[in-house]
């Protein structure tokens, strides 16, 4: 049996930020384990820039923001293990991991933190009907393929679903030589960012159809042409919009899911909405000593909002093997009201709250010009006015810990007024 | 010269194959395709009937009795799941009532054992989930589920174990008629044979006609599915029927032997012998019928959807006899439902025949009924895990998290008899890219195991036919930029 | 006179630009921050992007190693930029902000690593 005070199992943006965070207070001997053959997870195939405009103050791609905290947990010396597999965790934080070298372990850790990112919807999650040829791939397969395996996937290609990694292909297949036809995007408006659709799409002349929808899949071995349709208000084909686009390659950016199945085996609680774990003020999750953070817990927006939640869930994690995380029966509840689909975290325990606490959330549509408001206890305590809210950008509302402790609440509510309401 | 020579390797070819390999025998088995059980195998619904809707006398009848008391022990010796968990044929009214009274009726007839009438109460404790309005059914205990490709690719692998030849890629273009049997040409190679065993599923007719004018016809009639993913494997725990129609036994929801559930099929005659695409017509009509047995089915956990061809013959039951016209020529053709659940049995009655056209057929010594057991890392203890990884470090290298498949286990299945040549024969013999995530992190880590395996390029690994190119080629390579003009002229415009 | 609309993205809120040209004299409407004039401008004057991409990589850890310039590229040198780039190949080991190609097409902007790799 290995022993270990605090394991981090995933070593992409959240278990790097968490581990050194954990290690910057206190905690001795930290494990992070992660499957792939390197550090950084899925930010070493994301090679374009646009990351860490918050957390350092200048535009980064992937692979060097990640590069800067592999840098730190080496510096710090933290252990890692790669090509490493944990096959299971217990409620007593027991793991049980392999790899080729060290054979089958057992591992004996204080804290767990879970931080195992997210995978992507595919084909099957949405059921377009057709031909299953090659040539169909999610979006984030296609750029592991060309982005750091260096093979071309396709020459002419369609896109369904317009969310970044969506957007960012389009321009990395038209910067590679092969020609994206269209981006067809069901809802009415993009989940991605404005700075994607401009620089990915506009500069390449590469149309986005919004309310569209790929409804055929056509080809024997290989796509030889997908048929995409308009659809109406309800999200169903109209009839007679039918268009057929010759190309030898889908791509699919549909969304993507928290990965927790580890999380289930050891019955940590699932959210419905965000299918990540229910998550208090610490990012400790329903089961004592196991904390997660990161893509694992929601969907984040940035990388950014992923290592800040991440070095909470870290530092907690060192607080709790000191014994320093408080067990409060003072408890408030967040709740999700008209036009917000979640808040995370769920539960706040006020006893651990330092000056401020982050609630962060995602709006259900597109709305210009409204207010998120704050209640408490069903009171207003804090209101703000937003010019534009989408539900591809996450949003975060700061509420400062003293109205927490002053005003004995018990529950705290967000929703969205628009304007005139 | 070969003994015998059977065109299909779906899953009579390579049961008839296995069956043959007992005997001392030159047997080969010719498949058009990079992979055997790439037919009607490959996309069915995977149950053994327990066959008491078959007409009373036909052959249908005949062979699933008979087949289905044998699953277990084939099952046994091969090393492939088999789960005996029994069927519902739900009723919703009272004509239902009367159908699967008359059902039970034909089943006794039949000599299917052990099925009872049960009421709706009984239904329910069997199946919570199902709709509240079904007022009974009839529950045959003897159904099943298998792996039908699982048990093709096994029966292939035990073949060749024992001497069977299998020959890929070799589409069978011309037989004539030959001194002694046949000359049969395929786009590759010539083979001399005794005998023809025609187990060429919806091609069957075509096959046949290539020597003497066939005198039945065989309709790909097809079905789609929805495959659920494991976490909705709970919903029902027997093979849940609604009352059979003229086109088949209509839309069942099941366990897989995997722990997924299957939903389907559909039903349409179709001309083309290779449409296996999915509509949303046909979706729908699956989803909306499937709804009537089960309102709680989380089709939000859907997977992956899937058609496959039933081979309807025009005769309307499984045509299993030598031709008439051309002697030593065994046509076992319109193996649709219940077909897996009868080759067993008619793999043993085939090999009768041959019996008979030669005289009597001496007997291996050293047949080997059983196949080498797979290693399934993800059912092993603690203690096997250690033990398997020291012997073999590729065991401790997981490809498929969703499954969790090891490089060993992949490596394995390539290197069998009858082994893995494409992404998707990986996939139906281990199951890397069967769960969740349906190979979007480990499609990438199969091809290089393929490829490295095969000393093949990455490149030139395919996903399922021989065209099925996954990668084009490298970036860098040969970018033209045909965009490059226009892009100037938008961005000049100021 | 020259008149083009752009979506401004400076923020999320991606205003709705409006970018007229009168003589010498650019007029932007529909911003509503003055970060967004001058995106505006910038944008019908001299549209620049940063490159990220892939160069072709010996004896790595992996085939391709992830670049970018580590400037803006006038747009219009984007696809001449990648025939550059397409056309090199480096050795490992590189460290990440190692200068691969000097002064690309001599606009004074270098082509960097992004990215750490050592030999394998």
């Amino acid at each position: 049996m290995l022993n270990y005070d605090i394991v981090v199992i995933g070593g992409g943006p959240a278990g790097l930020a968490a581990a050194i965070e954990a290690k910057k207070n206190d905690a001795k001997r930290i494990l992070v384990i992660d499957r792939d053959r390197e550090l950084g997870g899925i930010l070493q195939q994301c090679i374009h820039n646009g990351f860490g405009l918050h957390v350092f103050e200048e535009e980064l791609t992937g692979p060097e923001y990640a590069q800067r905290f592999i840098n730190e947990l080496k510096e710090m010396d933290i252990e890692y293990k790669l090509d490493t597999m944990v096959l299971d965790i217990s409620k007593n934080r027991e793991l049980s991991a392999i790899n080729t070298k060290d054979g089958f372990m057992k591992i004996k850790a204080k804290a767990i933190i879970l931080a195992m990112g997210c995978r992507e919807r595919t084909r099957g999650a949405i059921a377009i009907p057709g031909t299953r040829p090659a040539g169909v791939f999610t979006a984030g397969t296609a750029q592991r393929y060309m982005n750091m395996e260096g093979y071309m996937v396709g020459k002419k290609v369609v896109i369904l679903g317009s969310g970044d990694i969506g957007l960012i292909m389009a321009r990395r297949l038209t910067l590679e030589g092969a020609k994206v036809l269209a981006v067809a995007e069901l809802m009415s408006f993009s989940g991605g960012l404005t700075r994607n659709i401009v620089q990915c799409l506009d500069d390449y002349n590469i149309p986005l159809l919004l309310n569209h929808t790929v409804t055929q899949i056509k080809g024997r071995d290989r796509v030889t042409s997908v048929v995409i349709t308009e659809v109406d208000g309800k999200k169903k084909p109209i009839q007679g919009t039918e268009k057929e686009y010759e190309c030898d390659t889908l791509l699919l950016s549909v969304g993507l899911i928290p990965e927790n199945e580890l999380s289930k085996s050891v019955h940590v609680k699932l959210s419905p909405v965000t299918s990540g774990p229910v998550v208090n003020e610490s990012m400790e999750t329903t089961i004592k000593g196991i904390f997660a953070c990161g893509n694992v817990v929601h969907v984040h927006d940035l990388v950014d909002w992923v290592t800040k939640e991440s070095q909470k869930a870290g530092k907690s994690a060192a607080k709790f093997i000191k014994n320093q995380l408080k067990d409060s029966i003072d408890v408030v509840k967040t709740f999700a009201n008209d036009g917000i689909s979640y808040i995370v975290p769920h539960v706040i325990r006020t006893d651990n709250l330092e000056n401020s606490l982050d609630l962060l959330m995602r709006v259900k549509d597109v709305y210009k010009d409204a207010k998120l408001m704050v209640k408490a206890n069903g009171k207003i305590i804090k209101e703000i006015n937003k010019r534009h809210m989408a539900p591809g950008e996450m949003e975060r509302i700061n509420i400062p810990s003293s109205i927490f402790k002053e005003k004995n609440i018990r529950e705290i509510s967000v929703a969205i007024v628009k304007e005139g309401e | 010269m070969y003994d015998v020579a059977i065109i299909g390797a779906g899953i009579t070819g390579t049961f008839i194959a296995r069956e043959l390999s007992r005997y001392k025998l030159r047997t080969v088995i010719l498949e058009k395709d990079n992979d055997v059980a790439n037919g009607t195998t490959k996309a069915n619904s995977a149950i053994v009937h327990a066959g008491y809707d078959a007409t009373v006398g036909s052959n249908k009848a005949k062979f699933n009795v008979l087949g289905n008391v044998m699953f277990d022990k084939v099952c046994e010796e091969l090393d492939v799941p088999f789960k005996r968990i029994g069927s519902l044929v739900v009723a919703f009214d009272e004509e239902d009532m009367n159908t699967i009274q008359t059902l039970y009726e034909n089943g006794i007839k039949i000599g299917v054992p052990d099925m009872e009438m049960i009421d709706a109460k009984e239904v329910k404790k069997m199946e919570p989930n199902l709709n509240d309005l079904i007022l009974g059914a009839l529950y045959a205990p003897t159904a099943g589920i298998v792996g039908p490709f699982e048990l093709a690719t096994a029966l292939a692998e035990n073949a060749l174990d024992n001497g069977a030849e299998l020959l890929l890629n070799n589409e069978v273009k011309r037989i004539n008629k030959a001194k002694g049997g046949y000359k049969i040409y395929t786009n590759e190679n010539i083979i001399n044979t005794k005998y023809i065993i025609n187990c060429a599923g919806v091609y069957a007719d075509h096959i046949y006609s290539m020597v003497t004018n066939s005198y039945f016809k065989i309709v790909p009639r097809r079905g789609q599915y929805y495959l659920l993913d494991k976490s909705a494997g709970d919903i029902v725990n027997k093979v849940i029927f609604q009352c059979p129609t003229k086109l088949g036994k209509g839309v069942l929801i099941s366990p897989t032997v995997d722990g997924n559930i299957i939903i389907g099929p559909d039903a349409a005659n179709l001309e083309d012998k290779e449409d296996v695409e999915t509509t949303s017509d046909g979706l729908s009509f699956v989803q909306e019928t499937a709804i009537k047995t089960c309102s709680k089915i989380p089709f939000n956990k859907n997977i992956t959807t899937f058609a496959g061809l039933r081979a309807e013959p025009s005769t309307g039951d499984f045509i299993i006899e030598e031709s008439a016209e051309a002697k030593g020529f065994i046509n076992v053709a319109g193996i649709k439902s219940p077909g897996l659940s009868s080759s067993p049995a008619i793999a043993k009655y085939v090999v009768e025949r041959v019996k008979s056209m030669a005289g009597h057929l001496d007997e291996k010594e050293d047949f080997n009924p059983r196949r080498r057991k797979r290693i399934r890392f993800a059912e092993l203890s603690d203690e096997e895990k250690a033990e398997i990884i020291k012997k073999d470090p590729r065991y401790g290298r997981i490809i498929c998290r969703c499954e969790t498949i090891t490089e060993g286990e992949i490596v394995d299945a390539i290197h069998r008899n009858a082994g893995a040549k494409t992404v998707n024969g990986v996939k139906r013999r281990v199951r890397p890219g069967a769960g969740r995530c349906q190979g979007g992190f480990c499609g990438p880590r199969v091809m290089e195991i393929l490829a490295r395996e095969q000393g093949k390029d990455m490149k030139a690994v395919v996903k399922e036919g021989t065209n099925s190119y996954i990668l084009i080629g490298d970036t860098k390579e040969d970018s033209e930029y045909e965009i490059t003009k226009e892009f100037v002229a938008s961005s000049c415009d100021a | 006179m020259d008149k083009k609309e752009i979506i401004c993205i400076v923020c999320p809120i991606g205003c709705r630009l409006t970018v007229s040209k009168d003589k010498d004299e650019y007029k932007v409407t529909g911003n509503s921050c003055k970060r967004g004039e001058t995106y505006g401008i910038k944008e019908m004057t001299n549209p620049t992007r940063v490159i990220p991409t892939t160069v072709k990589i010996k004896n790595g850890f992996l085939k391709r190693l992830p670049v970018k310039t580590n400037g803006s590229v006038p747009k219009e040198l984007i696809f001449k930029c990648m025939e550059i780039m397409n056309h090199v190949e480096v050795e490992a080991p590189v460290k990440m902000g190692d200068v691969i190609i000097y002064n690309i097409l001599e606009i004074g902007i270098d082509v960097v690593a992004t990215k750490t790799m050592g030999k394998t």
